[in-house]
């Protein structure tokens, strides 16, 4: 396996950023009511990822160190305007569903996550295409969960009805607490099976957050400055 | 003014911007393990989104929509967000330092909550003219603290009890967050 299938394998599988590492958690919830909404929202993020990745790695020895979160930043926001507009343009009733979560993939904590652990110490190809795998992990994981709540909660995938016709939907899932509700029996799930994933037990500080900004690495340097 | 208490009541609590917008998700399951941090972080919050949504939306009536630069609200906002932040930060350490010592180490954390950013595009997109924009700004960021610290008292409560091993830790603060989220739902009624 050469290093770009590797970065594929590892975002898809070994460090998928939603199963394993639980980033971009706001957006997750918030998209998930239909796997087509979880599919545009992940194929929009993968777009963004791979191409900030890139120019973050381009740039990388250009960007004074002071200056590095503002330039990731600026970097993140002028792409995700494009697709904000790209979508307007070209998907309208997507965009209408996704609303203000497009714009909001600036603050995707995978994005920082990504620009920040790797673009910034590694080559451009090889961060494009680290990009590209944590964008397909996070797409697939978004399609995981986005059928699942449609199936529970409107007995659709992909909008084609898959339940019997006796099954009565249970549409609570596709609103907000079966948000919540599908992702904790996820994570007790991965808990039970003890998978590897940062909210397991009291949660592996070697990967992922676990959602503690006050014990976040990322922001100490900052308090000293 | 009808329509002020409007805007007011609905971002508080109706559409409950954790718990059926899901902005500023991380903070809430992270810093609310007891009642006092989260009290702390929702203040801070408050502080910040309220005088965020203020520069924003001057930004946006005065200088981007005449402009015809509206493309640009995404970029300028985030990085307003993080200036004001900072200079929010800096202020109190200098000026008021009792409230820093009580809010300060929560300002840095405010930057990358989507919350802010979320309430700033809200208000260009639902065209607020400024007072509007304080308005929702202050509700959204209220209903942040009311969820957060429901959510942490709950949190001291169940701390002691016996949950499922599968269940300790993460997914049973993540359950307790859908069943307060059915809670609020009952506000729908009052609009």
């Amino acid at each position: 396996m050469n290093k770009y299938t590797e970065r594929i394998y590892n975002g898809i599988w070994k460090e998928n950023p939603l199963f394993v590492l639980v980033l971009g958690t706001c957006p997750t919830l918030a998209v998930t009511t239909s796997a087509m909404n979880g599919a545009g929202m992940g194929l929009s993020t993968t777009a963004v990822l791979m191409l900030s990745n890139a120019l973050i790695a381009v740039l990388r020895n250009i960007i004074p160190e002071k200056l590095r979160l503002p330039a990731e930043i600026v970097v993140v926001a002028s792409l995700v305007t494009v697709c904000d507009m790209l979508m307007e343009g070209f998907t309208p009733d997507l965009y209408a569903s996704l609303g203000i979560y497009i714009p909001l993939i600036v603050v995707n904590c995978i994005i920082l996550g990504r620009a920040e652990a790797y673009a910034m110490k590694n080559g451009p190809i090889v961060s494009f295409f680290d990009g590209l795998g944590m964008g397909l992990g996070f797409t697939i994981a978004l399609v995981l969960i986005g059928a699942l709540r449609e199936l529970i909660g409107a007995g659709e995938i992909f909008g084609f009805h898959i339940m019997p016709s006796f099954y009565t939907p249970c549409s609570i899932f596709i609103l907000a607490p079966g948000a919540f509700f599908v992702f904790a029996a996820l994570t007790a799930l991965q808990n039970k099976l003890k998978m590897p994933c940062a909210t397991n037990g009291d949660g592996n500080p070697e990967i992922g957050c676990n959602g503690n900004c006050l014990t976040c690495g990322f922001m100490k340097p900052k308090k000293d400055n | 003014m009808v329509e002020l208490i409007v805007i007011a009541v609905s971002s508080c609590l109706v559409s409950n911007v954790v718990l059926s917008q899901f902005l500023g998700i991380c903070s809430f399951l992270g810093v609310s393990t007891d009642i006092k941090t989260a009290a702390g972080m929702g203040g801070a919050v408050v502080f910040v989104i309220t005088i965020a949504s203020f520069v924003a939306s001057v930004i946006d009536n005065y200088i981007l929509i005449p402009l015809n630069m509206v493309y640009l609200e995404t970029i300028v906002f985030i990085l307003v967000i993080a200036a004001l932040v900072q200079i929010v930060e800096m202020f109190m350490h200098k000026c008021m330092e009792s409230l820093y010592s009580a809010l300060g180490i929560y300002l840095p954390l405010i930057t990358t909550n989507c919350a802010v950013l979320g309430v700033a595009l809200t208000n260009a997109q639902n065209t607020y003219n400024i007072i509007e924009s304080v308005v929702n700004g202050f509700a959204t960021a209220f209903g942040y603290l009311i969820a957060i610290v429901l959510l942490a008292g709950i949190r001291e409560h169940i701390a002691g009890n016996n949950i499922p091993r599968s269940f300790q830790g993460v997914p049973i603060v993540i359950i307790t967050a859908s069943l307060m989220s059915i809670a609020f739902f009952g506000f729908a009624g009052l609009m």
